[in-house]
Parts: structure tokens; C-alpha cells; sequence
């Protein structure tokens, strides 16, 4: 098929990533833009509705020689996820069950891994993600829970996990909603003192981790910088600025943290 | 005060006014989230018919949230024009519906029937219209606003080119705005949401907008969609501040929630006027809201969500405002399920917002968790189209890559313009023509890369 041209100005293109001069059919798009436009929202809507291979990403963090728990959220079926957010919040019973039954000591960190709004972030980043963390994690000196993969879960539901497992703090790694650029955004929502009632401002957000984003790698770091501040001033949120850029030049000195 | 509606053996009881309005409530994902909906599709039908029955003066009666702990309640009532409602104070909400369809109620009518109306009655009488009737009332509503051109003239339509970038990138916000020009988009306002509320980087984008506004002589306005107490600041530099932005909601706690209060709205538009930036009116407001706002805010006191929208209108009607619009896909599908309650919501918000005599636009937008898609969006706006939306959003490509949902492109815009036969603010329409970017019809002309709006862009890369 002979193609519609693009505008004119179509340098002015590499400007912006927005969509500008894609040219028209009388008032209406160019065939090849219809179908672009409709490729990127089917990714989306694919992302939005993936399931998360649970078993494949446990098996990936046992190579990290991590132990890991499956849990579900009250919300079963992903169109009642996306319909009550409340529910995504709540540990189904017979989860909170399993997580009780696990023998646990008080711990400084849990790893939660929801699938969120895009399973394919969750299962494309997150053990890179976690495989940068676990040498910070070891300079750190932080005791780890298991790590916890949920099904159904909204960032609320590792405040569940957390008090349940008895963490100090909660790092949750979850899908982010897909765009249409891209349908693989991992968010990573920390939480000190976590227990069910939170609100976001109680939480310090890294988001965009992707590997046209944020690079994991660095995303680690970040996170790492957090969980140090988090658990040395005892708070999350607001009140603690993400300063691990202007940081992150300066000699690390190997930290304590407080027990 | 209770009220009771039998349908066979069976008597439904509502305690409140604002039960009554949940239950008798289209259905909808966020009045079922917040545990209101109507329990089944009879009892919807058996609370619409007991709010048929209810005389609006009950209605005026029960205020949803107290007076004496919410200010949009006191503004609601304080400033209810009560010799209007002599027109209507016999009738009961039925009988409202069947009055706004007659003949008789035209534009005119209507206008001098706006001050008379609550918000709680247009939710109300909106409960019981159809689709069809939500088109052809607020068709019949005629509100015009002005500050450098003339917004919601019969037969128009206006479209705000909304060039939004990922980091603000002052040469990428610069070729957006090229390119809607130069599709004939931008008459309603030019506005973009900026990626931070720095106060340093809205003044830059502010700058941006006024100088390329008067280089080039637009017929518009330009706004950058900060938060109010960031505009106030700005405009006591100096900033060239055209339009005050604010989101807004229907209960104090909403807006307390947004940062905003109705004292601080009053400042920023005395402060706005006085800067008389304008040349033709002094609508100097930008109000958006959205269905949910309310209970995402856990400010909406057992008050369905589209009610909980319509007293948004009070809030913006106290102000004058040149555009206000409901964002109405965005906030998902937990509030809006899917394109069937987008739609619906689209239309209660329009008619609501313009028998309350409001300069009516919708965002039509969705995310991409909802079940919706680029043909749900086709359909309501030429529902939109039909029921005389006043203006629709202009975002390149359908695509808001800082804001990351999608809403309707300088290319839907043309397509409304021609399937309903729509032009453009008149003096802007003018503009266009004298930069050869239409013909006299308002057709665009052959695209031409040797334009000056493009020569513009493009010696700003830097």
C-alpha cells in the first residue's frame, strides 16, 4: 500500500515524543497511524489483563538464593481487581494463614512483588531489580523476610504483609499502569512501620523502572538509599526527601542501622 | 426524611435524600465501590420512581451535607436564587424532566431558569433522563464566555490544544503547539499541565505562551495548569498570568483535599482581573472535575458520585469561569467501569454543568485499565457534539504522554467539525484564515512545512 506522507513538519517530530504531524486522511488519520495507535493500546490492554507467572518468578529469586511465598489478595478474577481497589488491599484469609504459619523473627525488610496493573513489568524486571538490591541488602546488614509474590495485590496489600511477617519496612514491587509508550513500568512503593490504614503520603515512590526508564540497576541503588534513611530516622514519605542523588557521589561509608 | 416506593408486594424504604439519589443512580463502578449502588436493577427503578414524586422544594430542604460544616452547602443555598425558582417551586422532579424538554423551555428560557437550579436538582432530574434527553436539553443551553475570543456561540465548538511534555521541554511543548495550530485547534485555551508545580518552570511556560501568543497575534488565551496558590504567587511577580486553574470538587473536604478553598478561588480571580490581560471579557477562570474525585478524597458523605460532581458546578459557577470541564475517563475503571459509563457520566456532567449555566467542556479520555478504547471515545463525542459540548480537549495523537491516558487529538476535532457541521470561536476562525492555515469554509488547507508557526518551532530547538 502506498503510504500517506507524514507532515511537513516532520522534523519538529524529534522534539517531543508526543504524536505530532502524523499527517491526514481528509480530516482523519492515515491508515498507518490508526493501526499504530491501535498496536500500542492492544500491548497495553495485553499488560493490563496478563497473568503473573508465579512458579517462573520464584524459580528466578531461588537462583538468587532468595526463599519466597505466594500470596493472593481478596480480589480473584483480574476484572475485580481492576473494579474494588479495597479488595486488592486485603490478604484472602487462607494467605494470611500461610504467612502466620511461617516461622519469623522480626526482620528489617520485606520484598512484596504484586502484579499490579502490568505483570509483564513484574516478571520482565523485577529480579534484575532484586538481583542489584541483594549486595546493598548484604552491605546493609539488612535481615530480609521471604520474599512474598502476590497475586492481585494494590501497593496497600504489603502493608497487610508487612505486619504480618513483622517487618520493620515494606518495599513493594508492583506493575505500574500501562501507557502507551510503555506497558512495562515497574513501580517500587517503600513504607516504614507499615500496617493497614496507610496513606501514599506515608510512602516514598521510585517509578518508571524499566530498562528505557530507570535502569534497575539504578533503581537498587535508590531503593537502598531509602531503606538506609527509613530505617535509621524510623519514617517514610513526605517528610523524607530522596536525596540519593546528590549522595550517590560521596564515599559510602558502610552504615550501621539502629535494631 | 424517609421515603417508600411499592412495586407489588415489595416496598423499598430510603432514609435519605442521599440514599434516594444513590439507589436512583445509573449504575456505576465507584457507587458500588463506595457500598451505595442499588442492591438490584428493581430497586434502581423504584428509587427513580420515588424521586419522580419528590417536590423540588424537598429537595432544597434536605441539605446532602450540613450546612454548618460545608461552605459549598452555604454557597448552594446562600446564593439559590429564589425568585427563578417561583418558575418551578410546584413541580416534583418528573415533572422537571418533562418541563426542560418542552418546546417552551428554550435557550432563553433556560438561561433565566440556571439560577434557580441546584446541583442537587440537576443530579436529581438528571437521574431520570435518558441519553436522549441529556442530548437535547443541554442542546438547548446557550452559555457564552469571553476573554480574548467569544466561547460557546451556536454552531460552534472550541477545542483546547493541550501540548503537554514529559519534562516541559520548552522546544517540545513549542512543536506540539505547532502542530495544533496548524490543525486548527487551540481557540478554547492554550493549556498545559505542567510536569512539576515549580513556580520557577510555570513562569517559564507561562513566558513561552504569552510571547508566541503575541508574536503571532493569536485570538486565545493561554494557561498553564498549576495549582492556584502557584498561579497567586506568579501573579504577584509579574507573570503573565491570562486564566486562573484550579481542580475542584463537590464538598469542602474535596477541596480541602485539592489544596483550595472557596476564599482563595475569590482572591485568585480578583487577581486575575486586575491584571486585565483580556480584551473582550472577563472570564478569567479554568475549573476541571471529575466523577470520584469525592470518594477517592473519602470527602463524599454517602453522596453518589455524579451528585458529588454537580456541586463541583456550584463551586465553579460562583466564579465566572471562561471553561470548566469534567476529565471524565480519568481517574479508571474503579469510578467508571467501562465506555458505557463513561458515556453516561459524559453526558449527566454535560447537562448538569450547563442547565446550571456553565461553559461545559469534557475531557473524553480513558486509561488504559479501563474497558474502553478508541471507538468508545468516537461515539461519545458525537453524543457530545449533538448536545452542544462547548469544547472537547486537542491532544496530539489522542496520545498525553506527561499524563498518560488518552483523550481526543486535533484530528477528532476535525471530524466533529465535519460530521456536525461545527466552527470555531469566530475570531480565532479568522485568525486562522489570515495565516492561510484555513480556507474561507475553515477547511484546512495543504499542509506546508515553509509556514511561519513552523519556522517558529523550529528555531527554537536551540
Amino acid at each position: 500500500m502506498r503510504e500517506r506522507p507524514r507532515d511537513p513538519w516532520l522534523s519538529l517530530a524529534a522534539l517531543t515524543p508526543a504524536r505530532i504531524a502524523l499527517g491526514r486522511a481528509g480530516a482523519s488519520l492515515p491508515t498507518r497511524e490508526v493501526l499504530s495507535f491501535a498496536l500500542a493500546h492492544a500491548q497495553a490492554r495485553d499488560a493490563v489483563h496478563a497473568g503473573l507467572d508465579r512458579p517462573a518468578l520464584a524459580r528466578s529469586l531461588a537462583a538468587l538464593g532468595l526463599a519466597t511465598v505466594e500470596v493472593e489478595s481478596e480480589a480473584d478474577g483480574r476484572d475485580r481487581y481492576l473494579a474494588r481497589p479495597d479488595l486488592g488491599r486485603r490478604l484472602a484469609a487462607p494467605s494470611r494463614e500461610r504467612l502466620e504459619s511461617l516461622a519469623h523473627a522480626p526482620c528489617d525488610l520485606c520484598l512484596m512483588v504484586g502484579d499490579g496493573l502490568s505483570a509483564t513489568a513484574v516478571a520482565e524486571h523485577s529480579p534484575a531489580l532484586i538481583g542489584a538490591f541483594l549486595p546493598h541488602a548484604a552491605r546493609l546488614g539488612l535481615k530480609l523476610a521471604a520474599v512474598v509474590i502476590a497475586r492481585g495485590a494494590r501497593v496497600a496489600l504489603g502493608d497487610d504483609v508487612a505486619l504480618t511477617l513483622n517487618a520493620r519496612a515494606v518495599a513493594v514491587l508492583i506493575g505500574e499502569r500501562p501507557g502507551l509508550s510503555a506497558a512495562d513500568s515497574l513501580g517500587i512503593y517503600l513504607t516504614y512501620g507499615a500496617r493497614p490504614g496507610m496513606t501514599d503520603a506515608q510512602r516514598n515512590c521510585i517509578s518508571n523502572v524499566r530498562p528505557l526508564g530507570l535502569a534497575p540497576s539504578e533503581a537498587a541503588a535508590r531503593l537502598a538509599w531509602l531503606v538506609e534513611a527509613a530505617l535509621s530516622r524510623g519514617i517514610t514519605g513526605v517528610d523524607l526527601k530522596d536525596e540519593s542523588d546528590a549522595l550517590s557521589h560521596a564515599a559510602a561509608e558502610a552504615p550501621t542501622l539502629p535494631r | 426524611m424517609p421515603f417508600r416506593q411499592r412495586i407489588k408486594s415489595t416496598t423499598y424504604g430510603f432514609a435519605t435524600l442521599a440514599e434516594l439519589l444513590a439507589k436512583a443512580s445509573p449504575a456505576r463502578a465507584g457507587d458500588r465501590l463506595a457500598g451505595i449502588a442499588a442492591e438490584s436493577a428493581e430497586e434502581n427503578v423504584a428509587a427513580k420512581m420515588a424521586l419522580a414524586d419528590l417536590p423540588l422544594r424537598d429537595i432544597l430542604a434536605e441539605p446532602l451535607v450540613p450546612y454548618e460544616t460545608d461552605e459549598v452547602t452555604r454557597l448552594i443555598l446562600d446564593t439559590h436564587d429564589t425568585a427563578a425558582f417561583q418558575a418551578i417551586a410546584s413541580l416534583t422532579v418528573g415533572e422537571l424532566r418533562e418541563l426542560l424538554l418542552e418546546p417552551a423551555s428554550d435557550s432563553a428560557a433556560l438561561a433565566r431558569l440556571a439560577p434557580a437550579i441546584t446541583p442537587e436538582i440537576a443530579a436529581a432530574v438528571s437521574k431520570l433522563m435518558r441519553n436522549q434527553d441529556l442530548i437535547l436539553a443541554a442542546r438547548k443551553c446557550r452559555v457564552v464566555t469571553r476573554f480574548r475570543n467569544t466561547i460557546g456561540l451556536a454552531g460552534t465548538m472550541a477545542v483546547r490544544l493541550q501540548p503537554n511534555h514529559p519534562t516541559d521541554d520548552p522546544a517540545g511543548i513549542l512543536a506540539a503547539i505547532a502542530d495544533g495550530l496548524m490543525y486548527g485547534a487551540g481557540d478554547a485555551v492554550i493549556g498545559i499541565n505542567p510536569a512539576t508545580d515549580s513556580i520557577a518552570r510555570t513562569d517559564s511556560l507561562l513566558r513561552l505562551l504569552d510571547d508566541l501568543i503575541v508574536r503571532f497575534a493569536i485570538p486565545t488565551q493561554a494557561c498553564v495548569l498549576s495549582h492556584v496558590t502557584t498561579t497567586l504567587a506568579l501573579m504577584e511577580k509579574g507573570a503573565p498570568v491570562d486564566l486562573v486553574f484550579q481542580s475542584i470538587g463537590g464538598t469542602e473536604g474535596v477541596n480541602r483535599s485539592f489544596g483550595v478553598s472557596l476564599a482563595m478561588l475569590a482572591e485568585a480571580q480578583e487577581a486575575a482581573r486586575a491584571l486585565k490581560r483580556d480584551t473582550l471579557g472577563d472570564n478569567v477562570m479554568y475549573f476541571e472535575s471529575g466523577q470520584g474525585s469525592a470518594l477517592s478524597a473519602n470527602a463524599h458523605h454517602g453522596i453518589d458520585q455524579q451528585t458529588c460532581e454537580a456541586r463541583a458546578y456550584a463551586v465553579a459557577r460562583a466564579f465566572s469561569p471562561l471553561l470548566v470541564n469534567t476529565v471524565v475517563g480519568f481517574i479508571g475503571p474503579e469510578y467508571l467501569y467501562d465506555g458505557k459509563e463513561i458515556l453516561r457520566a459524559a453526558l449527566e456532567d454535560h447537562f448538569c454543568g450547563k442547565l446550571m449555566g456553565l461553559p461545559m467542556g469534557v475531557d473524553v479520555c480513558y486509561t488504559n485499565h479501563a474497558e474502553a478504547d478508541q471507538d468508545d471515545m468516537d461515539a461519545i463525542l458525537a453524543v457530545l457534539a449533538a448536545a452542544g459540548v462547548t469544547y472537547i480537549m486537542g491532544v496530539p495523537g489522542a496520545d498525553d504522554v506527561m499524563l498518560g491516558y488518552q483523550s481526543t487529538s486535533f484530528h477528532d476535532a476535525l471530524f466533529v467539525r465535519e460530521a456536525f457541521s461545527l466552527k470555531r470561536a469566530p475570531e480565532f476562525e479568522e485568525w486562522l484564515r489570515e495565516m492561510d492555515i484555513t480556507d474561507e469554509a475553515g477547511h484546512l488547507l495543504p499542509p506546508r512545512s515553509d509556514h511561519r508557526l513552523i519556522a517558529n518551532a523550529t528555531t527554537q530547538r536551540g
